[in-house]
């Protein structure tokens, strides 16, 4: 028995809020613009959690239809939606980190004259991200692909009086663009060869298939193109280099788009086609270096970064290496795990720098923090209890997420296993010099610590952008309304791992046990002896629930190991940031040009910039423009205006007033006639 | 062979006529030669037989309107062309036309006239049976016709009246 | 027994020097003789069909040329006298007023 859920409802909810603030909001005060946003974003939030109470009664993958959109002969698309337990933990932390980032996004934009269209663009945002993880067909999901991109591109430059702002919103849209491309091409091979984009549809047809071990074929194909879109979407190499630009965005923004969600479109949407992956090893081990790569890379340039969002960006790049790193060794449900603690405590790590930010009245830079702790106690306890869960220590969150897809790495490939571990202790590191530099040591700035005096021109002496000064003059602790979803957040950061705890520790893997039917109902052949990667049943089983005890001894070392890692970042980082300050200063210089090569994120924009981005806009310029636009369509509609008003201007000088010259006209126009009536009578 | 001679004698007449028309430089002298050409006229209608159409030629077009350009020419003391420049297309343009058309015509009617002539007093002559046709079979274009010469009259006279004529009557009402 | 052809070609000769002469004179009652000339080659062309075919409907024809062309004669001059009142001229090149 299959009840109607009425998904469709879910994302529309968002949609009439965008809507209704959008048309509307200009006129509103700015209570009621708020309470239109959260209404709807807390509506669609309160319908997701009733859809979890209905969720055992379902068949799965419950699918509902809506109307048809395209059809095409064979081909056809609906406006269908699709839920099964992935796209049910995706639908909860969209809503669920969503209505949060709402809240909190109340105080911190308060200030701002564009108040209501922040919460158009935020609202439009979520209905479309929540098309993305709902949709039942790849062209849907589509729709929601572009549209979170569009979304991202709006509320990035959402500042466009800022020169800077407007161009990160445009090299996050047109690098978005290019990984969306190598996506379409994958969904015109998938019509072609499976003549439809639904998945039930292709993912029955592709089933039998079998793995494509013999190197590349369709699928391995398919998988790629689908990869270079997860690229663009989440940031991997190459295409990672708009999300530090993002920053350039509001602060909330960057929590909600830039870390909890749409950059995990791209996990998502490869764990969607988990399998198609599985029966392209080539493609997965492709996935599974484009992590590892992107982690570590981001990692290493995030150590020496000293802005503090810009830190959490090439944080995030790297967290979202993490996660490309589980699927690509085909551990889809470690991945999503990552996913759901990474949204919690990066989400939170955002919002709490949010704060900072606020408090210091719009201050970005670390060197110019310190101290903070004793001032902004709230946000202190809350970033404190996310640095901890991205730093990977138990019992937090995110130990659970990252120790999973470490040991996963291993057991496909030691290297693998070794740059994670190396990471994971870079992102303690670059962590904990973030929260060492925030909140310890002597306060840098220049704000007074207790009530004083308005700074008028502190933004211009902190050298920050001046949208997020409002004038306080000092240090102050945010509203509650600002507290109260970091102080969730961080609950959840603490609590948020423990339904993953593995076998090992003692658990019982909840999440994957809940999860796991996704991935294993479709695992390629299950013969005993074959040597496919796929998320196949025999590993799986010796590592949870009911435990064989062979492997658990090998696991519990490599957890150690990796919270001797954490650690081990935890007191470099104490070391070099608050025992010995000069230390870095030394380090820096001794290693010369190497750390300047970091400093500048190993000039990649300005590789690209040169490479494709110069010849492409000066090519345009010539081509294009010059070339195409003006010499040919211009000048073709110029001509043809000039050539009429030569031709008339010709014509004009038969009207000369002289009668002499209309009477040969008339004749030579006798003559004409004359002659057409004698060839016709003579044909 | 008498009617080709008369012919060729009456129709040299009515070219040479409306030859002198073009050359002569005083519109009297070319009203004359008009006169000629429409007398000779006149002569090629007998010898076709038809002598009513005959007589209202010479008493309709050289008794009337020949003596009507006549009056303007004296009325508007007329003298000899002046040698202006006129425009370039009627005679660039013009002529060739007016050859074209000519030629063709000349060429068309040569090749393809057929073989029919015409004898002396061809056509059936009695003006009743003119007058018959006239009233019966083109009754609406003789009324017509009969309308249009009242309504030329009556324009003729507005346009040629003098202005303080005019004046004078729209004064009246 | 004179054929067709030799009156239509005097006819059309005689078309053919109304048009030269409504060409190439200058004076505005000379051109409007001419027109009249035209109007005569017509009417021999139409007698002499009329007389080939034994029909008399040509001559009724010519009889109606005649008559538009009395009436026509009659307007026109009445024009040209208008014209002379405000030109003061006869001759055609300096009526033109109307050019652009």
């Amino acid at each position: 028995m299959n009840p109607d859920l009425h998904l469709w409802i879910i994302p529309l909810l968002p949609l009439a809020g965008a809507a209704i603030n959008g048309v509307l909001g200009k006129r509103f005060s700015r209570a009621v613009v708020s309470s239109v946003a959260l209404l709807f974003c807390g509506a669609a939030f309160a319908m997701a959690l009733w859809v979890v109470s209905q969720f055992s009664s379902l068949t799965l993958p419950h699918t509902e239809f809506l109307a048809t959109w395209i059809r095409a002969g064979n081909f056809q698309v609906d406006f269908s939606f699709y839920l099964d337990q992935l796209s049910l933990i995706m639908l909860l932390i969209v809503t669920g980190v969503g209505f949060l980032i709402h809240i909190y996004s109340v105080g911190y934009m308060w200030d701002d004259a564009g108040f209501y269209r922040f919460f158009a663009y935020m609202n439009l945002f979520m209905f479309f991200m929540l098309t993305l993880v709902l949709a039942a067909n790849y062209l849907l999901m589509f729709i929601g692909w572009e549209g979170v991109g569009l979304a991202s591109y709006l509320l990035i430059g959402f500042w466009f009086t800022k020169d800077s702002a407007a161009s990160a919103g445009m090299k996050a849209f047109i690098v978005n663009r290019i990984g969306d491309f190598g996506f379409l091409i994958a969904l015109f091979l998938i019509i072609q060869h499976f003549g439809s984009l639904d998945f039930n549809t292709v993912f029955q047809s592709v089933a039998p298939i079998a793995p494509e071990t013999a190197g590349a074929g369709l699928l391995t194909t398919i998988a790629l193109l689908l990869l270079v879109g997860a690229c663009g979407k989440s940031a991997q190499i190459p295409l990672y280099v708009w999300l530090p630009d993002a920053m350039e965005g509001p602060t909330p923004v960057s929590a909600l788009i830039h870390a909890a969600t749409m950059v995990t479109a791209g996990v998502y949407m490869i764990s969607r086609s988990h399998v198609i992956f599985e029966r392209a090893p080539s493609a997965l081990t492709v996935v599974a270096i484009i992590g590892t790569l992107t982690a570590i890379f981001a990692a290493s340039i995030g150590i020496v970064q000293t802005d503090i969002k810009k830190v959490l960006a090439y944080s995030t790049i790297s967290q979202l290496g993490y996660m490309f790193l589980a699927c690509g060794v085909a551990a889809f449900s470690a991945g999503i795990f990552h996913l759901m603690t990474h949204a919690f405590f990066k989400g939170l790590l955002f919002l709490a720098a949010g704060s900072v930010i606020h408090g210091l009245g719009g201050e970005q830079d670390m060197r110019r923090m310190g101290g903070l702790r004793t001032k902004i106690p709230w946000t202190f306890w809350t970033m404190t209890a996310a640095t901890f869960a991205i730093a990977g220590i138990p019992p937090f969150a995110g130990f659970f997420s990252k120790d999973e897809i470490l040991w996963r790495a291993y057991q496909a490939s030691w290297i693998y296993w070794l740059i994670g571990l190396f990471t994971a202790f870079l992102t303690s590191f670059y962590m904990f010099r973030l929260w060492f530099m925030t909140f310890f040591g002597e306060y840098r700035g220049e704000l007074e610590s207790s009530h004083g005096h308005e700074h008028a021109d502190d933004a211009s002496r902190a050298g920050v952008p001046a949208p997020h000064e409002h004038g306080h003059g000092s240090i102050h602790e945010s509203p509650k309304v600002m507290l109260v979803p970091l102080v969730i957040l961080a609950v959840l950061s603490v609590v948020g791992g423990w339904v993953g705890v593995p076998g090992s520790l003692g658990g019982n893997n909840t999440f994957d046990k809940f999860l796991g039917p996704v991935f294993r109902a479709t695992a390629p052949d299950v013969n005993s002896n074959h040597a496919s990667p796929g998320e196949a049943a025999p590993p799986e089983k010796q590592t949870e629930g009911t435990e064989p005890k062979t492997g658990h001894g090998t696991e519990l070392a490599f957890t150690g190991i990796s919270v001797f890692a954490a650690l081990f970042g935890l007191y470099l980082a104490w070391l070099l940031y608050l025992r010995r300050p000069q230390l870095p200063q030394q380090i820096a210089r001794s290693l010369g040009g190497f750390y300047d090569t970091v400093l500048n994120k190993y000039y990649v924009d300005e590789f690209y910039a040169t490479m494709f981005v110069k010849p492409l806009v000066d090519g345009s310029r010539a081509i294009l423009w010059h070339g195409i636009d003006q010499g040919v369509i211009d000048a073709a509609v110029d001509s043809s205006a000039d050539g009429a008003r030569d031709a008339s201007d010709t014509l004009r000088r038969m009207q000369s007033g002289n009668v002499r010259s209309y009477a040969g006209w008339v004749t030579i126009g006798a003559a004409a006639v004359i002659a057409y009536m004698i060839w016709v009578a003579l044909r | 062979m008498l009617h080709l001679i008369l012919f060729s004698v009456f129709g040299l007449i009515c070219a040479a006529a409306a030859v002198n028309l073009l050359v002569q430089s005083h519109p009297i002298n070319s009203a004359l030669s008009l006169v000629v050409v429409m007398g000779s006229l006149a002569v090629e209608y007998l010898l076709l037989g038809a002598e009513f159409l005959a007589a209202v030629q010479v008493i309709v077009y050289a008794g009337a309107i020949m003596v009507l350009f006549v009056f303007v020419i004296m009325l508007l003391n007329a003298g000899r062309e002046a040698q202006t420049k006129g425009s370039r297309v009627s005679l660039v343009i013009g002529i060739p036309g007016m050859l074209i058309g000519s030629v063709l015509m000349a060429w068309i009617l040569i090749l393809h006239s057929g073989t029919g002539s015409v004898e002396a007093g061809a056509l059936p002559g009695p003006p009743r049976e003119i007058a018959q046709l006239l009233f019966h079979q083109f009754l609406l274009p003789f009324e017509v016709t009969s309308i249009l010469v009242l309504i030329a009259i009556m324009g003729a006279v507005v346009l040629a009246a003098r202005p303080e004529a005019l004046q004078r009557t729209e004064g009246k009402n | 027994m004179v054929p067709v052809s030799y009156y239509l070609v005097l006819s059309g000769f005689l078309f053919a020097c109304g048009v030269t002469g409504f060409l190439i004179k200058r004076n505005i009652i000379t051109i409007f003789m001419s027109i009249e000339l035209m109007l005569n080659g017509v009417n021999l062309s139409f007698v002499a069909f009329a007389a080939q075919w034994h029909q008399l409907s040509g001559q009724v024809f010519v009889f109606f040329v005649m008559v538009v062309a009395a009436a026509e004669a009659a307007v026109g001059l009445a024009i040209i006298i208008a014209v002379y009142r405000t030109r003061e001229t006869l001759n055609v090149d300096q009526v033109n007023l109307l050019k652009l």
